[in-house]
């Protein structure tokens, strides 16, 4: 099957099912979401276009990082992890540039409710992908997450992946 | 409550009564024994270069300007209108010869005079002689090699003094760039709902270190076959006032200077030269400590220094026995080149930080010992005595005579304060 008549709800549908697969902790699944040059980043917050070399981010995961993450958070000893919580995510005003473009930029709004020991911690932000078409199916080369918060407070670690 | 602490030599058995972690009264003596009176760490003048920089600063339960006056001098401002008392800054950072009070247009030069007021007319001539109409400042404000803290104690002892033996190790941090260190952007500002002194206590802890974070070792000896090191051997120090630190060998690449395989071949030569480089300095048994050593350091009472994989400067402050608000900076050399700080970087996050693979789980281990202090009527006292057989000149980086060192100096402030409350009784 090839995905030359892309559509909306195409792009809409994956960014859909990329939040489920976290949601379901189906973390190797989501890794390979990702191109071979894969990028997920976190930047400071209040410093969404932040230099790398000059501020500190939360995430700068190329794209054997981001598969050692989804590897760590699936272990028993990423204790922050274990048991896993419980996350709801929620995507919001989504915004597809243009389709036909080699590299199709999405815009949207998250919130990512995170769930353990009776706390629920709420992270929301926006969310930049890059999304390229590669062997007859969609796949992230960019993730760029612009946490819409003033702190890090009460969350205190960004243990899962937003 | 009866004591704080059982230190008895004798049993080899050092124990903390776990009533400090969730009492209220304890925070309370605490914030006016301790936080009141300690010198405290605001922040690094490389924060505020220029003149006019300024930041916004939360430290010891106060609001504070940190900025960097027209003058030249640095200052800590008390971020209150003294006519009503508003915040007078509301931005986190920026630049500016002058803050402006919103509530009643009051303005204050960057050194916290006050140049302007409107209606004039209805206060007196001379309103403002003696001064008391500007912003105050904290009267102490210290600084050691680049680290600056306040103390709002006016009969506090010098910072140096303060800082005594841990200047030594402090000095080794620092010595490691020959331009000296910055402090990068992006501030990490997170929170643990557990009590402070757990982070004090977890920050020269080495005994947690492959239980609690083995998934990052697990990648790093993935990344590194060889990597035999991860033994983590070293001392553990008591340097005085409640100051501690570990010191001990790196089972990671530390970017100066100490290469390891997932770094190229040419990072490899700058690496060596820098070592070279460091031993014309120092001498080789200097910069063997500086480039191969890993210190963790915690001066008492809040401040934490790491270095690491990479170097990080940690301070909290407790808003509840439960749970602290936790500032965490990265310090670099400066000058460095855009290919060692990336690195720099990644090995910072690969490991610390909110988004790191180990501090988060630091995190949940505080806050599992914070939930289950729930237990503290039925089991009450900690036990760490780790060590304690060996003997205090003798102790390993993953012995618990730094801890103890910390609580002896804690006790002895906050004893004190409970025994002189039953005195008064």
């Amino acid at each position: 099957m090839t995905i030359k008549t892309l559509e909306r709800q195409d792009i809409v549908d994956f960014l859909y099912t990329e939040a489920k697969i976290l949601d379901e902790w189906r973390l190797m699944d989501w890794a390979a979401l990702f191109t071979d040059d894969g990028t997920y980043i976190v930047p400071p917050i209040g410093e969404p276009e932040a230099i790398p070399t000059k501020s500190l981010f939360y995430i700068h995961d190329n794209r054997s990082r981001l598969q050692e993450r989804a590897e760590r958070l699936l272990k028993k000893e990423a204790h922050v992890e274990y048991p896993h919580s419980t996350t709801t995510r929620n995507y919001h005003n989504i915004l597809v540039g243009d389709i036909e473009s080699d590299v199709i930029s999405v815009d949207c709004n998250f919130t990512t409710h995170r769930t353990k020991r009776e706390v629920v911690d709420t992270f929301i932000g926006k969310i930049k992908y890059e999304l390229v078409r590669e062997n007859d199916r969609l796949a992230i080369q960019r993730k760029k997450v612009v946490l819409n918060l003033d702190s890090l407070r009460p969350h205190g670690k960004i243990s899962l992946i937003l | 409550m009866e004591r704080i602490i059982q230190d008895n030599l004798e049993k080899s058995e050092f124990l903390v009564n776990r009533r400090v972690f969730t009492d209220k009264e304890i925070l309370a003596r605490e914030r006016a024994e301790i936080f009141n009176k300690c010198w405290l760490f605001i922040g690094h003048e490389t924060e505020i270069p220029e003149a006019g920089d300024y930041k916004r600063k939360k430290v010891g339960g106060r609001n504070l300007l940190f900025v960097h006056s027209q003058d030249g001098e640095i200052r800590a401002l008390f971020n209150t209108c003294p006519h009503r008392g508003a915040l007078v800054c509301r931005e986190d950072s920026g630049n500016s010869r002058v803050f402006r009070c919103f509530y009643h247009a009051w303005s204050f030069k960057n050194d916290g005079e006050l140049v302007g007021m409107p209606g004039k007319d209805g206060f007196p001539e001379g309103f403002n002689d003696e001064g008391t109409k500007n912003m105050k400042a904290v009267n102490r404000l210290e600084s050691y090699r680049g680290f600056m803290f306040v103390n709002f104690d006016d009969n506090a002892i010098s910072l140096d003094e303060y800082l005594g033996n841990a200047k030594e190790y402090i000095d080794l941090v620092v010595d490691q760039s020959e331009y000296g260190m910055e402090a990068l952007g992006g501030v990490q500002q997170y929170s643990v709902r557990a009590n402070w002194k757990l982070l004090a206590e977890n920050s020269v802890d080495l005994y947690h270190g492959m239980p609690t974070h083995k998934t990052y070792f697990d990648i790093k000896q993935a990344q590194d076959p060889n990597l035999k090191r991860v033994k983590l051997e070293g001392k553990g120090i008591n340097l005085g006032n409640g100051h501690s630190v570990i010191e001990y060998v790196a089972p990671w690449g530390r970017p100066v200077a100490q290469w390891t395989p997932i770094w190229d071949e040419e990072f490899k030569n700058d690496m060596e030269k820098m070592k070279t480089r460091l031993a014309e300095r120092f001498g080789e048994d200097r910069a063997d400590r500086i480039a191969n050593y890993n210190r963790n350091i915690v001066i008492f009472p809040n401040l934490v220094i790491n270095d690491i994989m990479a170097v990080t400067a940690r301070t909290f402050y407790p808003s509840s026995p439960g749970y602290m608000e936790v500032q965490g900076y990265s310090l670099a050399p400066k000058g460095e080149s855009d290919k060692h700080r990336l690195a720099r970087n990644n090995n910072f996050l690969e490991f610390l930080g909110p988004g790191g693979f180990a501090t988060p789980d630091d995190n949940e281990a505080l806050e599992l010992c914070q939930e289950a202090y729930n237990n503290n009527s039925e089991v009450e006292w900690n036990d760490i005595s780790k060590g304690m057989v060996r003997g205090e000149g003798n102790a390993l980086a993953t012995d618990e005579l730094q801890m103890r060192s910390f609580w002896r100096h804690y006790n002895s402030i906050i004893q004190e304060s409970l025994n002189k409350e039953v005195a008064h009784r």
